[in-house]
């Protein structure tokens, strides 16, 4: 094998076990007092309120065009009446869960990841914890509980937006009333499908803020590495997102939930 | 406060005062690179202590290791008669409260008003302070270093000189018994790092601190100093008051005096 191939390979293994580390000690640290429930609830407010507008408007278009694209194909089979249940069905177990949580990788992601990088070069964590605050606890407990928090009230909120988009995207051609159009999706759809599609938020939420906070409070060599931390921060908790996907299909199959 | 005369020489050491701290045969490494090699030094009560080095002489590990930020390979870093390394967290950031910490690059926090990074540490410790016990504690700290009319600005906003003043007061809200104050003249014009070294002088007179002064300014060493300590690879080279060093014909010890 190659050396380069080598060396890359133990990178990746050097990174997993740095993330787990990252991990166990989120656990030690996050439930001993004292809590910081202020820079907590800062967090959900920046995280949540600050990237709905976002989260919401690319739901909005998800849900049209979705509805849209799909109309020819169920038409040729003289199934457009099946398009609201279709459209739900992929909105609530994939397409909302998984497009909301790259969203949400790539702003709050690279913004921790940033500011906690710059925190870091800038020896403000260092003045935190000279200043007998532990730093970990205020910055990194914080972020990860409120990214783990309102990543699923995200989701729910885009599920609702991508669906009234696509009550729109049906009546552009149709003419179908906003009660029918929810019977249809509310019929169309059972427990098995919506939570586990819940629950694997979660586990988007809790990646996507353990990944941004460990390429942040890691950061090094200076203004570079700030740069290097928010965008590794995208790029692996987005491949994280996926893998956990995968994964959470996988169990829920498993568990007899598809 | 008038802070560009020099008002005042640094206030006498009581022989007879106290060691507050004792670092005795101290060894730090950085892989193959051995900053420490058995350093010892002690402060005594009320004494501003310069130590001198070249740069990458192990200046700001020796004060990272008295805070806790770094911990040494062997030695004993003694504050207060307790050995740092050996604390636990709770105990370590009890006794940080009693020692300031002035970073290089002042290490204000961004994101927060000038009020607020002066509030932090007061928040984190005393949390039964009243609004007005807090503000008048603020109004205080920036009182001591003349920048009372700052106190809603952004980091952003503010000169280097201002920054390190505001980092100085920030330092002082806590009243600590010990400053260490790691290069604090650095990046300054000669006004600004005279105005700098006599605020040193001042809170020295004000506050009855033991403060150890990293510096390559030998102006600032020569206003601050009751005494000099010069690091020369890893060990305490030699020590004295300014004005011994300064006639010394050592070749080792004239270059930095030149």
């Amino acid at each position: 094998m190659p050396k380069k191939s080598v060396q890359a390979f133990k990178d990746v293994l050097l990174e997993v076990g740095g993330i787990s580390d990252f991990t166990i000690r989120f656990f030690k640290e996050g439930f001993k007092p004292r809590y910081e429930w202020t820079e907590f609830g800062r967090q959900c407010f920046i995280i949540g309120y600050k990237t709905l507008p976002l989260v919401g408007v690319t739901a909005f278009i998800m849900g049209l065009v979705l509805t849209v694209q799909s109309r020819p194909t169920l038409e040729e089979f003289g199934a457009e009446s099946y398009l609201p249940a279709m459209v739900a069905l992929s909105v609530i177990r994939e397409i909302g869960p998984v497009i909301t949580a790259l969203i949400c990788a790539g702003k709050i992601g690279s913004s921790i990841g940033a500011e906690l990088g710059s925190m870091k070069v800038t020896e403000q964590i260092d003045a935190m914890e000279v200043s007998g605050t532990n730093p970990f606890k205020y910055l990194v407990v914080t972020r990860v509980a409120a990214c783990t928090l309102m990543l699923p009230l995200l989701v729910i909120i885009a599920d609702l937006i991508s669906l009234y988009a696509a009550y729109i995207g049906v009546n552009i051609k149709d003419v179908v009333s906003i009660d029918l159009f929810f019977s249809q999706v509310f019929n169309s759809l059972v427990f098995g499908d919506v939570l586990p599609a819940l629950i694997k938020t979660y586990f988007f939420g809790f990646a996507i803020g353990i990944i941004g906070c460990y390429k942040g409070y890691n950061s090094m060599k200076g203004t570079e590495g700030v740069g290097i931390a928010a965008n590794s921060a995208v790029v692996v908790s987005s491949l994280v997102v996926f893998i956990l996907d995968l994964i959470a299909v996988q169990i829920a199959e498993i568990m007899g939930l598809t | 406060m008038e802070t560009n005369v020099i008002h005042q020489l640094p206030k006498p050491v009581d022989p007879k005062a106290d060691a507050v701290v004792e670092i005795k045969d101290l060894y730090k490494s950085f892989g193959s690179n051995h900053v420490l090699r058995g350093f010892n030094l002690n402060l005594k009560k009320g004494e501003n202590l310069v130590v001198l080095g070249k740069s990458g002489s192990g200046k700001s590990v020796l004060i990272k290791c008295m805070v806790g930020l770094l911990t040494p390979d062997k030695g004993i870093v003694e504050v207060f008669g307790k050995n740092i390394p050996k604390l636990d967290r709770d105990e370590l950031d009890h006794i940080r409260v009693k020692i300031g910490f002035l970073f290089q690059s002042s290490a204000l926090y961004d994101s927060m008003t000038v009020r607020e990074n002066l509030e932090f540490p007061l928040r984190r410790h005393w949390i039964s302070k009243t609004r007005e016990e807090v503000d008048e504690l603020v109004l205080e700290a920036l009182d001591n270093v003349g920048l009372k009319d700052a106190i809603d600005l952004m980091p952003s906003e503010l000169s280097g000189g201002m920054r390190k003043r505001i980092g100085l007061a920030r330092t002082l809200i806590l009243k600590p018994d010990i400053i260490l104050y790691d290069e604090p003249t650095t990046g300054l014009d000669p006004i600004t790092s005279r105005e700098i070294s006599n605020l040193i002088v001042d809170i020295q007179h004000k506050y009855n601190t033991s403060s150890i002064i990293i510096t390559h300014d030998m102006a600032c060493a020569k206003i601050v100093s009751n005494r000099v300590m010069i690091l020369v690879n890893g060990i305490k080279f030699t020590e004295g008051t300014y004005d011994e060093l300064n006639n010394s014909i050592d070749p080792q010890i004239k270059p930095f005096f030149e």
